[in-house]
């Protein structure tokens, strides 16, 4: 679980974060949705230790991340893994030397051991055979379950992901959303989602937090954000016409 | 301001190179590439330059020197002094602020825009040790460059010298070996020891701390190569003046 109690972070005299404060829990796939402009990459950095808050506390099942020695974050850090909104996949390797990267760099295994554990989870992305292809030879959709596989090889406490679906066809979209719901309930880890994708929020939102300017403006779940009268978020949500039809689907069914 | 912010943070960023050591395992491999990269791969190109340019200042040394009274001699020791003392580490160094520096900044500035250093710095791994350190340990092997461009310097002006009917080849190596001073050899590489830790530094910082897109990292690798070719030319002359003069 990740406590964050009330932070604040600026740039010079911009204050992007102004005092936000929830909990994510474990084993939930958590989203922090907002328009773009509203805090979402600065407080999913944060939350990453990118970025140190001006003001308030980041706690990681009970570690104050402020309070962490060097060595204790660098640790907390190899417990965490990022899907990045384009991936961020090593150019020069391949997609096995990708995903094999963080058990190379923190574990002893021996090669044959880190070559299974690579086996498994690119199987588990379905892409086993896809082992010898550079990141330029695969499709975005593609690299995105390479960047998941990567994140979960080295059996993360905490998954973040920056807009993992951006770019992909809506097909491609529901099955990233899918499998990092899967891959949450499988390894029982805390999920936290950057996204302004409401196929995302309807397909996988168990909590939802919504930005607005540096502020949590509301927070709740897929099943009750179509529901709200908090006018920032219905403006959010029906700022699309297939929502509004969902939105009258919903009133409908209440009459 | 922002030039004393700059030359603080490079300060710094040279600081945390040497803490938190990538694995021996993973940085063994990021050396040897590095070594194929920046050394080995611009063996060709200092070959070239130094065999032709050591031709040319055969020549002009040779075209310049109309007094029939002065040796024939001295074609080949101009070139020697030429070539040891500033054209092949000085010269061959701003070449390489151009081919070399200008890869090493575009690749780290590349990695910086596609978020591949984020994705370093996340996983709780020294990003600059892991990108800038193994370049340092490649570029300690600058020495062998440079002693190749002087070697074909000596042996492109000694063609020029030869086949252009300047002087003969018993004068040409007569020239060569005409009040030699071995600390001039100890001089060029104790230069090209610095020039290498710049060329490696340098763009790396450039690289490392740029922000923006595509178009920025073109920029970022110009402002690299004006920058290292500043502190080559200024190294240059503070060196010189302290072990020469």
């Amino acid at each position: 679980m990740i406590e964050v109690n009330n932070i604040h972070k600026s740039f010079g005299d911009n204050e992007i974060l102004k005092g936000i404060s929830t909990k994510f829990e474990k084993g939930k796939t958590n989203l922090v949705i907002g328009q773009s402009g509203s805090g979402k990459t600065v407080f999913l950095k944060t939350l990453l230790g990118l970025f140190t808050p001006d003001e308030g506390s980041i706690i990681y099942d009970g570690s104050d991340y402020s309070n962490l020695s060097t060595d204790e974050k660098s640790t907390l850090r190899s417990k965490m893994g990022m899907v990045f909104q384009g991936s961020a996949l090593f150019d020069s390797m391949t997609i096995a030397e990708n995903v094999k990267f963080p058990l190379r760099m923190f574990t002893k295994q021996s090669k044959s051991e880190m070559n299974d554990r690579v086996d498994i989870v690119l199987k588990r992305v379905n892409l086993d055979d896809a082992h010898n292809k550079l990141p330029s030879e695969a499709s975005g959709g593609m690299q995105k379950r390479v960047a998941i596989a990567r994140a979960i090889v080295n059996q993360p406490r905490y998954l973040f992901c920056d807009e993992p679906n951006s770019g992909l066809d809506p097909r491609t979209a529901t099955v990233i959303d899918n499998l990092i719901q899967e891959i949450t309930k499988e390894y029982d880890i805390t999920t936290i989602i950057n996204t302004h994708d409401m196929n995302s929020v309807m397909e996988i939102g168990e909590k939802i937090i919504f930005l607005k300017n540096g502020l949590k403006e509301w927070e709740g779940s897929n099943k009750n954000i179509f529901k709200t009268d908090n006018e920032a978020v219905t403006d959010f949500v029906y700022s699309s016409d297939l929502f509004k039809r969902v939105q009258k689907m919903y009133l409908d069914e209440d009459v | 301001m922002s030039y004393l912010h700059n030359i603080g943070r490079y300060f710094l960023m040279i600081k945390q190179m040497f803490r938190k050591p990538t694995k021996w395992s993973v940085l063994r491999h990021l050396i040897f590439k590095d070594i194929d990269d920046l050394i080995i791969n611009s063996i060709g190109i200092v070959s070239f330059i130094a065999f032709f340019v050591g031709g040319v200042v055969t020549i002009q040394t040779a075209l310049n020197m109309t007094n029939p009274l002065i040796p024939k001699t001295l074609v080949g020791f101009a070139t020697r002094q030429s070539v040891v003392l500033e054209f092949a580490p000085t010269f061959i160094s701003i070449i390489m602020a151009g081919k070399v520096g200008s890869f090493i900044t575009s690749s780290i500035g590349t990695m910086r825009v596609t978020e591949q250093i984020d994705a370093l710095e996340v996983m709780g791994i020294n990003a600059v040790n892991y990108l800038v350190f193994p370049k340092f340990v490649a570029l300690m092997l600058y020495p062998f460059l440079i002693s190749i461009a002087i070697f074909l310097g000596i042996i492109g002006g000694m063609a020029a010298c030869v086949f252009g009917g300047f002087a003969s080849l018993d004068d040409y190596i007569a020239g060569i070996q005409l009040d030699f001073i071995p600390f001039h050899i100890a001089y060029a590489f104790i230069k090209t020891f610095v020039f290498a830790f710049l060329l490696a530094t340098i763009p790396s910082y450039h690289g490392f701390y740029m922000t923006g897109g595509a178009l920025e990292v073109g920029k970022a690798s110009t402002t690299s190569f004006v920058w290292t070719s500043v502190a080559i030319i200024l190294l240059n002359y503070i060196l010189t003046q302290m072990l020469l003069s």
